[in-house]
């Protein structure tokens, strides 16, 4: 499906794609995970994560993305992480109240601090990314059905 | 200094959005807009806000381009031009008036109105543990307001699946036929 030369665009832009995309999903990453520690968090990374499938599916076809990820399981992904997040809050619970961050501190900064801050930073980072990958599968599997009639 | 030339760059290439005929060249104008709104973020010392502007600027712009690419959309220009120009400079004068009385009353920048924020700054990271206090604003103390954020985004995205789907169309179809 990826080696298909006629779907997406040139030679040029799927070599860099091929070299480039890892990178983006791994600052995407990066930042969802050191959202606690440096500037980011789970919705600017999220997007980041989208926006490298974006990318693949703009250079190399739709077909590329759509083969791995249907509609339906970016949107199961979502309820998923949406019902993380609401677990999240109602860990706090035991401790008395709701979104009360119960776990411990740890030391500042080092990656394992904080508390609840990290999951809820990975649980929003899943919503995002999965939420938009599926708006924009969405439109463009419109867009292929609008041509047909 | 920096910031006012990045404010006038910003209200140019509005208005250049507006006025330009091709559909295109219009969201590359809307695009400079957003790009010029990150750096004067960056500026203002918002490093996270930059960044979410800065993604969610891409994107919008992929799919804008996505979806006038192909398409040359005529601009229709009616008659009513005097009282599309007059209201408009009504509108505007009273913005502008209204916006006077009200921006003098607001404090000096880097002083916050609200007494609440002092606490949040000296205790953000003894309290919560994590060293970007954006982090422990919108995650810790005012986490109520990121459900409804995560809310917001869960009901835009079972919207846009209901309005696109493709099977109850199908359907319709064949009954149709």
């Amino acid at each position: 499906m990826i080696d298909n030369p006629k779907a997406g665009m040139s030679l040029i832009v799927k070599t860099i794609t091929r070299l480039i995309m890892g990178l983006i999903l791994l600052f995407g990453i990066y930042i969802v995970l050191h959202g606690h520690l440096s500037p980011g968090g789970g919705f600017a990374g999220g997007m980041i994560i989208a926006l490298s499938f974006v990318h693949l599916m703009l250079a190399f076809g739709k077909e590329a993305v759509t083969s791995k990820i249907s509609k339906n399981l970016a949107s199961n992904l979502e309820s998923i992480g949406a019902l993380m997040f609401l677990s999240i809050a109602a860990i706090g619970f035991f401790g008395g109240s709701f979104f009360l961050n119960i776990l411990k501190k740890g030391e500042p900064f080092k990656l394992f601090s904080a508390g609840t801050i990290p999951l809820n930073n990975l649980a929003i980072s899943l919503k995002v990314s999965v939420g938009l990958l599926a708006i924009f599968l969405a439109l463009v599997i419109l867009e292929g059905t609008k041509k047909e009639i | 200094m920096e910031l006012h030339i990045l404010l006038l760059f910003m209200i140019f290439a509005a208005i250049v959005a507006i006025e330009v005929k091709d559909l295109l060249s219009s969201v590359v104008a809307v695009g400079a807009v957003g790009f010029a709104l990150c750096v004067a973020f960056l500026i203002l010392k918002a490093p996270d806000l930059a960044i979410t502007q800065l993604v969610v600027e891409i994107l919008c712009l992929i799919i804008l381009i996505r979806a006038t690419i192909n398409k040359d959309l005529p601009l229709v220009i009616e008659g009513r031009w005097i009282f599309n120009t007059v209201s408009t400079m009504v509108f505007i004068a009273a913005f502008l008036f209204f916006a006077y009385h009200a921006l003098k009353e607001l404090p000096a920048f880097g002083e916050p109105i609200m007494h609440l924020v002092k606490k949040y700054l000296e205790e953000g990271t003894t309290s919560t543990g994590a060293v970007n206090l954006v982090a422990a604003v919108i995650l810790d103390f005012r986490a109520y307001d990121t459900l409804g954020e995560a809310t917001v985004l869960f009901a835009s995205v079972v919207g846009i699946m209901t309005v696109l789907r493709g099977r109850g169309r199908k359907r319709i179809e064949e009954k149709e036929k």
